[in-house]
């Protein structure tokens, strides 16, 4: 279990840095498509069955789509001569320590907090079953004004999609 | 034998502090997006490590909730990468001060 962890883990860290330092695009979403599916499989570890397949579903599936479609469309013309403007190194290196800073506050957060949680004794975390009753009792409100959100991102898209900026 | 909290949570970090860095040192806004969402999914990933840890399933109802506004959110923003595009014919960050005066 825990071997299977680190491995994933290392798939999901080298992944995840082959996303941010590929040169194209497109080979940085296909990269993320690979961290996706780790991810997945470590949700999956954490007894989360149902978070997993909507991972690779809407994630992997949808939203990687998307990009995929959309970087297609942008980036036919001239591929070649696409050269991304770089930072300069010292530019890079505060980017960097900024990141290295960031991740010291959260792990510091994470061992200094006192979670006040009881441990509930919810027989079988994770399947479809417990998240539908959480979703359609406790969290029905935030689970309408998400259908709202949607509806609002959609239309959104359409409209931004349809007129040109001025 | 189980996975420690503190694994998954190192994992969570490192993969946030990713996409922190991909944020701050790329300037395609296509690839930007790209490394928000992963700091996203780092959260995600804290989330579940809780829920499991406490056995408690809301963490995994917020986890439904935020994959929801990651794709509000993808959907809006690959939108307006498509209308800046038509309007600029670029997809570097640098090139757009459309709000700075």
């Amino acid at each position: 279990m825990q071997m299977l962890f680190l491995a994933l883990a290392a798939i999901a860290l080298i992944s995840g840095v082959l996303v941010v330092f590929q040169t194209h695009p497109l080979r940085s979403a296909l990269w993320l498509i690979v961290n996706f599916f780790a991810v997945a499989g470590i949700y999956l570890l954490a007894h989360a069955e149902f978070i997993a397949a909507i991972q690779i579903i809407v994630y992997a599936g949808a939203i990687m789509v998307l990009f995929l479609f959309v970087i297609m469309l942008l980036n036919l013309r001239r591929p070649e001569e696409e050269t991304e403007p770089g930072y300069k190194l010292g530019q890079k290196l505060t980017a960097v320590a900024l990141a290295a800073l960031t991740a010291v506050v959260l792990v510091y957060g994470f061992f200094r907090a006192k979670i006040p949680l009881a441990k509930e004794t919810a027989v079988s975390v994770g399947n479809t079953e417990s998240i539908a009753k959480s979703l359609f009792t406790d969290y029905l409100l935030p689970f309408e004004v998400t259908s709202v959100l949607l509806l609002v991102a959609i239309v959104g898209a359409v409209i931004l999609s349809k007129s040109r900026l001025k | 034998m189980v996975v420690p909290l503190h694994y998954y949570l190192g994992l969570s970090v490192a993969l946030f502090a990713l996409g922190v860095v991909g944020v701050l040192i790329r300037r395609n806004i296509l690839v930007i997006l790209m490394c928000i969402e992963m700091m996203l999914n780092a959260v995600n990933l804290a989330f579940i490590s809780f829920a499991d840890a406490f056995k408690a399933v809301d963490g995994q109802t917020f986890v439904f909730f935020v994959m929801t506004v990651a794709a509000a959110e993808v959907a809006v923003g690959l939108a307006l990468v498509v209308a800046i595009f038509r309007h600029r014919a670029t997809v570097y960050v640098d090139d757009l001060n459309i709000l700075k005066w």
